[in-house]
């Protein structure tokens, strides 16, 4: 019983980082209607730049403003010059273009910083709580995720530019007949996605250390995270990432011999069978359109 | 003239739609726009809001617009309530109606607009919190309808309003029309396959023809003719 | 004769047996194909029968993805199926290298079918999720330590190339694998080609376009998906037992997600729902990264991402969408100008 509340509690430590990337995900998803295949590259490249800053003599919480600011940028330039143009083009295109990001952001990152891996500074210290299981920098984490979630929560459901941003997203020929300018709410999707992308890498670096690919693991589970708890759904997003934080490491202890070499394996069939169930994700809202 | 449009032609890729297309609407009035399917209806209204590749001139207040984009056309007081209405199916219908005064200032007066709209639409005021996907074609076509009112707009377009409605329920919206238009002065292009109703709201009537106006007069007018009786009132 | 005398000649005689030109470079294309290893060098006939074994694994995704709407990020789990079916049945089993290849596309058949069971409860970026969880699975339990007996664990196993038959001396292994990944290529795409313009294949069409109202009139649409799903793995999978003998070396990190990626690539490139654009995606991925590499070998990857959005933006509908552009500007200006 003290293994399962242990590992439950260390599942809920990783599960944090898997909350952040999933509700950077989810928020951006609700913006722009697509899927940002891209957005841990993104993240880790903000984190990259929040770095140099760093190294550069500039005190963390300046760097981390910066960092945020340069993204929040960098997304706008991303969408006009590379989505717009794709706009019109099929899903499948549009995902080539997410793949080709990726691989543009990977590569350059690789090139600029190379490969070895490098520490990155937590504003919240690393002292250990709960006996060992959790330390102040992963509370500190979740805090800022929760945060983030509270302010984008109540950005998208109360404020007039949230509620046009999400039009321009499921709606864009409708939206234009309101009179929203849909080419700038797609912008500001991207730029809002590339910075909070900023944010979670920051807070992701101290955990899985800095290298260029820091962030496929993450966006992965982060992915599974968001479309369990339901697209849709910011708040299902973060529980999301929690419970596959949980699920993952309760795979990898409990079930026996397959259970460590097939973690993520496991993760991923227990996500699957939980749509068979609920196929929009636990918290999705089901999308009703008569026929 | 609040509305004027001159010699306007359409064009969907290489292929033409309209052709020398010209009417007026003034302050006020109710206009409607009568033609069997594909004559163009839809692509007039649709240029009018900067939606389609168009040549010639369109006038609003004196200002040519024939080149505007929709989103400022919008701004200068013009609502569109297009073909198959366009509802945000995943937004609740107390959002779409905010969707429509998106270009307003002053939430109260915003709030004030959207109570009114619920006295004219009780039905959607029961629904005001359910996903507008979920209404029926009927109370659908009454958020679009509503959605378009909340802009305060000097120009309302309408783009075939009864199509898929009971008859019931088309009468009644007509009559909500009619109220609308006596009560805050907007001016209306109705665009209609149902002549009949058409012509018993407005004042004047254009026929259209495979992207020709072909016919050009007071409403009663029309009605009496024996080729419009024939081809479009069924009798 | 005049050499437009012989041209006129041979247009008359093709329109005669309703030849149409689709099937005259069709034809000129395989006689080309088929006369290549006379020349070429062992390494370029391996890329180029990689490059038909990558158009058919392509194919199959562009049969469930281009064809019938089904999103898939898994297709690298089939590859990898069918390569390790063809290794395990000659490496442990003995059997005769032929028989690996019905044997790969059954049983990918059926895992695929099984898999389109579940997957018809999910649409799009929850399918995707679910395929995606397939291709991640199938390197972890091709590595897992219960299995190494069979699987050969980390390190893989050894495949041998099949030997030419004894009835063709003069040629070697390398030429035999090109030619025999060349007809089944061939047979493999004419069959979907006729499969695509059957009633099936419009059934399958339908679902694609308007599931709704494909259900209405009548097409078992859970059936059709499932099947579907199925012969989409199939040629996968033939396609990853040629493979395996052309590399002659099966390993779990060879069939991971970026192999679906690939595919995805290739797919979108060559054109989605184009079956010979599917061959000039599998060109373009077996070539264009190691273009990329030689180009700036630190940054290849950024290159590859570069040259991939350039050929998005210049042709958008992929190789077959911008092939038909410009056969329609030819032949219109052509038509205009008579």
């Amino acid at each position: 019983m003290e293994l399962l509340i242990s590992q439950i509690v260390s599942g809920l430590a990783t599960g944090g980082v898997y909350a952040c990337m999933a509700l950077a995900i989810v928020m951006i998803y609700q913006a722009i209607d697509h899927l940002n295949f891209a957005q841990g590259e993104m993240a880790m490249f903000s984190t990259f730049i929040a770095w140099q800053l760093i190294q550069w003599g500039l005190p963390y919480w300046v760097a981390f403003a910066m960092s945020a600011a340069v993204s929040f940028a960098g997304g706008i330039v991303i969408e006009r010059v590379l989505f717009k143009p794709l706009h019109n083009a099929s899903i499948l295109s549009n995902l080539v273009g997410f793949i080709a990001l990726f691989s543009i952001l990977n590569s350059s990152a690789g090139y600029i910083w190379d490969y070895t891996i490098k520490t990155f500074p937590t504003p919240f210290g690393h002292k250990p709580l709960f006996g060992g299981l959790v330390d102040t920098h992963a509370v500190g984490m979740i805090s800022v995720t929760v945060v983030l979630l509270g302010l984008l929560y109540s950005f998208f459901r109360f404020t007039r530019l949230g509620l046009a941003m999400r039009a321009a997203a499921a709606n864009p020929e409708s939206s234009r007949l309101v009179g929203i300018r849909v080419g700038w709410m797609t912008a500001l999707g991207w730029a809002m996605a590339s910075a909070i992308g900023a944010v979670a890498g920051m807070m992701i670096a101290p955990v899985v250390f800095l290298e260029p690919n820091m962030m496929l693991g993450v966006l992965l589970y982060g992915f599974a995270g968001a479309v369990l708890g339901g697209l849709s759904s910011p708040a299902g997003a973060v529980i999301g990432g929690f419970m596959v934080g949980v699920m993952e490491n309760l795979a990898g202890t409990f079930i026996p011999y397959v259970g460590r070499e097939l973690k993520l394996t496991l993760a991923l069939i227990m996500i699957v069978a939980v749509l068979m169930v609920r196929p929009s994700g636990i918290f999705g809202r089901r999308v009703v359109s008569r026929v | 003239m609040m509305l004027e449009v001159r010699g306007l032609d359409a064009y969907y890729g290489q292929n033409r739609a309209l052709y020398e297309v010209g009417f007026v609407l003034d302050e006020g009035h109710i206009r409607t726009l009568l033609g069997a399917n594909g004559a163009g209806k839809t692509t007039v209204l649709r240029s009018l809001c900067g939606m389609v590749r168009t040549a010639g001139e369109i006038r609003f207040d004196g200002k040519l617009i024939t080149s505007w984009a929709t989103e400022d056309i919008v701004r200068l007081g013009v609502a569109h309530v297009p073909e198959g209405r366009g509802t945000f199916v995943r937004l609740t219908v107390e959002e779409n109606l905010q969707l429509g005064a998106m270009t307003r200032r002053g939430r109260a007066a915003i709030a004030d607009d959207i109570e009114r709209i619920y006295v004219q639409f009780p039905r959607l005021k029961e629904r005001r919190t359910q996903q507008a996907g979920t209404l029926s074609g009927g109370e659908q076509q009454m958020l679009a309808v509503g959605r378009a009112l909340m802009l305060r707009p000097r120009l309302l377009l309408l783009d075939e309003p009864s199509f898929g409605l009971a008859p019931l329920i088309v009468e009644e919206l007509f009559a909500i029309l009619r109220r609308v238009n006596q009560e805050t002065k907007v001016a209306m292009l109705i665009v209609e396959q149902n002549a009949a109703l058409a012509l018993d709201l407005a004042e004047h009537a254009y026929l259209l023809e495979t992207g020709r106006i072909v016919m050009d007069g007071p409403a009663a007018e029309l009605a009496a003719d024996e080729g419009v009786r024939r081809s479009y009132l069924g009798y | 004769m005049t050499a437009p005398e012989i041209a006129s000649g041979v247009a008359a005689r093709a329109r005669a047996w309703h030849l149409e030109r689709r099937h005259l470079i069709v034809a000129g294309t395989i006689l080309i194909a088929a006369l290549i290893p006379i020349a070429a060098q062992s390494f370029v006939l391996f890329q180029l029968t990689m490059v038909m074994v990558y158009g058919l694994a392509i194919l199959g995704l562009n049969i469930l993805t281009g064809f019938n709407g089904q999103f898939s990020l898994g297709h690298s789990a089939f590859y990898g199926i069918g390569a390790y079916t063809a290794a395990l049945m000659t490496h442990l089993w003995g059997v005769n290298y032929l028989l690996t290849l019905p044997a790969a596309g059954a049983v990918c058949f059926v895992i695929g079918f099984l898999f389109g069971l579940p997957a018809l409860r999910l649409q799009n970026l929850y399918l995707a999720l679910a395929t995606f969880a397939l291709a991640v699975a199938m390197p972890q339990i091709l590595k897992f330590h219960g299995l190494e007996g069979l699987t050969g664990g980390v390190q893989g196993l050894v495949v041998d190339e099949p030997d030419p038959p004894s009835f063709l001396p003069m040629i070697n292994a390398d030429q035999w694998l090109y030619y025999l990944t060349l007809i089944v290529t061939i047979v493999m795409f004419v069959l979907a080609a006729n499969l695509v313009r059957s009633r099936s294949g419009r059934a399958i069409l339908a679902i694609r376009d308007n599931p709704i109202a494909a259900s209405a009139m009548g097409i078992n649409s859970a059936l059709y998906k499932t099947l579907t799903f199925g012969l989409s793995a199939l040629y996968t999978g033939i396609a990853g037992a040629l493979g395996a003998f052309a590399v002659q070396f099966v390993a779990p990190d060879s069939f991971s997600f970026l192999l679906s990626v690939s595919f995805l690539v290739g797919l979108v490139i060559g054109g989605v729902g184009s079956i010979p654009g599917c061959l000039f995606g599998g060109l373009f991925v077996l070539y264009v990264p190691n273009i990329a590499n030689s180009i700036s070998t630190g940054l290849a990857g950024a290159v590859y991402g570069v040259i991939l959005l350039a050929v998005i933006f210049i042709m958008p509908a992929g190789a077959a969408g911008f092939v038909r552009y410009v056969l329609a500007r030819v032949t219109g200006a052509g038509r205009s100008s008579a």
